[in-house]
């Protein structure tokens, strides 16, 4: 076991040698090894660290083979650091953060939470429903143009706006639902796929309505209004969300509004009806699971969260237009969805800041950022397969004189 | 063969495609309520495709299904299911990242009768004690008898009038199979009419009152079963004598 662990290491490094070597080190100005010797050092590290914890995981298995695996345990341990110090604690950080960043770094916060919330709706679709999704990103367009074009044409202001740009993506995601309910698979990959380029393609090329690739710009931030008593009498007064410190509260509302109603669907009879389409499509309708509606219910769902992303989007940016909504963006939420550990919360919040931070953090890289991006997402996907915090095992109960379902876990849940 | 209770299930020259394969060409059985009936036949004769279109995941194109008297053959499958039919599909198809409690939770997904599926719950870990132990396992991690076990007892979950049963021998060692067999007939005292199909043909009719020989989408023998076990063709094309 040792031996083979060993060998896969020597493999991984080799690996990632030839890919960082030539690319890093001889560029065409100057040679530069030393610098891709940095950051091979860093991955060989990553790979070095895990090939020891799997040793002493290993170690210990061949002592006591019952105990559960150590990430098991680990997750134990913070399960049983009382979840409200956790939450409590983060959302603390969560709430300080623009006071300690600077505006690039709340900037990156900002972009971060979008795709967290772009990740926890995709997670219902692929996650949960076991949908594969490659044209997901349409919806969050969907809701950036309907807001950018209500509030252009009609002066709708972002909360009007939000609830119609939120029926419209439901509608998409059901339009792009009913035609492909029964394919799996390939088959849904490639139309999914499909009907992302299409909406991108009608956003380009629809020059009366969107602008075309000039985009949209000139879209009033989302308001808030508080009274004023000002020359004695009382108004009402917009107060424009235009700060960056700003702006990130509301996608940080935005986000855990998101979690909350993520985590209802996840633990109600529709989530576990989604869980058993996943698992298996036959089984779930004679177990009575209407599987047409709860797919439809998925998509549309999906749709919605991304719609409202979408909205928030632009209207941040005061500017839209169709290359914001590249395949490349579907490709990055699935990253999300698969890094975090499908079907888990909190791992989808972990990877949205992993994966949308880390290439900033990486930017003096240049151009091989995403390389360093794609190495990083290999070395994660090798070392932690199940995700980086896989999906715990859902505690329901069926009645009070149940016969303590849960304590035979044997830890072998994934 | 005197057909004297009510029937439960009645099907009247079905007919079912899959495209262009004629899979069932005109089944007609009846099954009364309370009753074991078996259906055998070769490998591909057709009988997994009745119990799929009895239960409308691959519906009938021709003819008619009538459960306690009303027709089903339109309904979609969770439609079936709520009527009172539950299936236990070929292959153990259990929800393998799904505990083996949520597996069974899962068959009782359409009952609002809470305490009466606690009594279900505990019913079925009677029949299956290594459920109960497996409570917190996936599904995916049984041993293969342990799955069919599950499979059987989410079936059971949702109470059903009528239990569709797919070569619940499949793959398991003889004596599990023994037992399985014992536990069908306790499950069927308990007021719930079986259906089932086997390749195990000799242990199928051992239980049933009633047995159906299928070849080629076609049902060409029904008798009792006590009957088609002394029947010359059916000892030599499913007993092996
Ligand atoms: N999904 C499908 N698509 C196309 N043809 C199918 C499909 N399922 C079954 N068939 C065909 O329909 C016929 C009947 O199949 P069925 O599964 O009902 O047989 P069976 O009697 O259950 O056989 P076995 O004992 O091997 O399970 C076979 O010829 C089979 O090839
Ligand atoms: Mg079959």
């Amino acid at each position: 076991m040792v031996r083979q662990e060993l060998q896969k290491l020597a493999v991984y490094a080799f690996f990632l040698a030839i890919l960082l070597i030539p690319m890093l080190g001889f560029r065409s100005a100057s040679f530069e090894p030393d610098r891709a010797l940095k950051i091979w050092g860093v991955f060989v590290g990553i790979l070095i660290l895990n090939f020891i914890v799997k040793a002493v995981r290993g170690g210990r298995a061949a002592v006591e083979a019952h105990k559960e695996p150590w990430t098991e345990r680990t997750r134990e341990r913070i399960s049983r650091i009382p979840r409200l110090y956790t939450i409590g604690g983060l959302a603390l950080l969560a709430a300080v953060y623009p006071l300690m960043a600077n505006n690039y770094m709340i900037d990156v916060g900002i972009t971060c939470l979008i795709y967290v919330s772009l990740g926890l709706g995709l997670n219902i679709v692929v996650g949960l429903c076991g949908l594969l999704d490659l044209g997901y990103i349409a919806f969050y367009a969907v809701g950036a143009y309907t807001y950018s074009l209500l509030n252009l044409t009609f002066g709708v202001s972002f909360w009007a706006a939000l609830p119609m740009g939120v029926v419209l993506g439901m509608v998409c995601g059901c339009i792009i639902g009913y035609p492909t309910l029964k394919m799996r698979g390939d088959y849904l990959a490639i139309v999914t796929l499909g009907f992302g380029e299409i909406v991108r393609l009608v956003l380009n090329n629809w020059d009366s309505l969107t602008a075309g690739p000039n985009g949209l710009f000139g879209m009033k931030r989302p308001t808030l209004y508080y009274p004023s008593f000002a020359d004695g009498g009382f108004s009402w007064v917009a107060y424009y969300l235009k700060s960056l410190p700003a702006l990130y509260y509301l996608i940080l509302i935005i986000v855990v509004l998101t979690i909350v109603g993520v985590r209802r669907l996840d633990n109600s009879r529709i989530g576990r009806a989604w869980i058993a389409i996943r698992e298996d499509e036959t089984a779930a309708e004679l177990s009575g699971v209407p599987t047409t509606w709860n797919k439809l219910l998925a998509y549309a769902l999906g749709a919605a969260f991304a719609s409202v992303a979408g909205a928030f989007f632009a209207a941040k940016l005061s500017y839209t237009n169709p290359n914001f909504f590249l395949f490349m963006e579907s490709c990055i939420v699935l990253c999300i969805v698969v890094l975090g550990g499908v079907g888990s919360i909190p791992g989808i919040v972990v990877a949205g800041f992993v994966l949308i931070a880390v290439p900033e953090i990486f930017r003096g890289l240049e151009n091989y950022r995403m390389l360093a991006f794609g190495a990083i997402m290999t070395i994660m996907m090798v070392v932690k397969p199940e995700g980086l915090i896989p999906a715990s095992r859902r505690k329901r109960e069926l009645h009070a004189t149940d016969p303590h379902p849960h304590e035979e876990s044997d830890g072998r849940d994934r | 063969m005197a057909v004297t209770a009510k029937s439960i299930l009645e099907l009247t020259d079905v007919h079912t495609y899959y495209d262009n394969i004629h899979a069932l060409k005109g089944i007609s059985l009846s099954i009364p309520e309370g009753d074991i009936a078996c259906l055998i036949g070769a490998n591909g004769a057709g009988k997994s495709t009745t119990l799929l279109t009895i239960s409308g995941v691959q519906p009938a194109e021709k003819g008619e299904i009538r459960f306690r008297g009303e027709p089903i053959q339109h309904l979609r499958p969770e439609q079936v299911a709520g009527k009172g039919v539950a299936q236990t599909p070929e292959g153990r198809q259990i929800f393998p990242r799904m505990t083996t409690f949520e597996n069974l939770e899962m068959g009782a997904f359409l009952r609002k009768d809470k305490a009466a599926v606690a009594e279900d719950l505990e019913w079925v870990f009677s029949l299956f004690p290594v459920l109960k132990e497996r409570a917190g396992q996936l599904g995916g991690t049984l041993s293969g008898g342990e799955q069919q076990m599950l499979a059987i007892g989410r079936s059971l979950m949702s109470r059903p009038a009528l239990l569709l049963l797919d070569e619940p021998s499949l793959g398991l060692a003889p004596k599990l199979v023994e037992r399985i067999f014992k536990t069908l007939l306790e499950i069927n005292q308990k007021g719930t009419t079986i259906f089932l199909v086997e390749q195990n043909a000799h242990m199928a009719l051992n239980i049933s009152r009633t047995g159906y020989v299928m070849e080629t989408g076609r049902i060409v023998l029904t008798d009792r079963a006590s009957a088609l076990l002394e029947n010359e063709q059916v000892k030599k094309a499913y007993l092996g004598e």
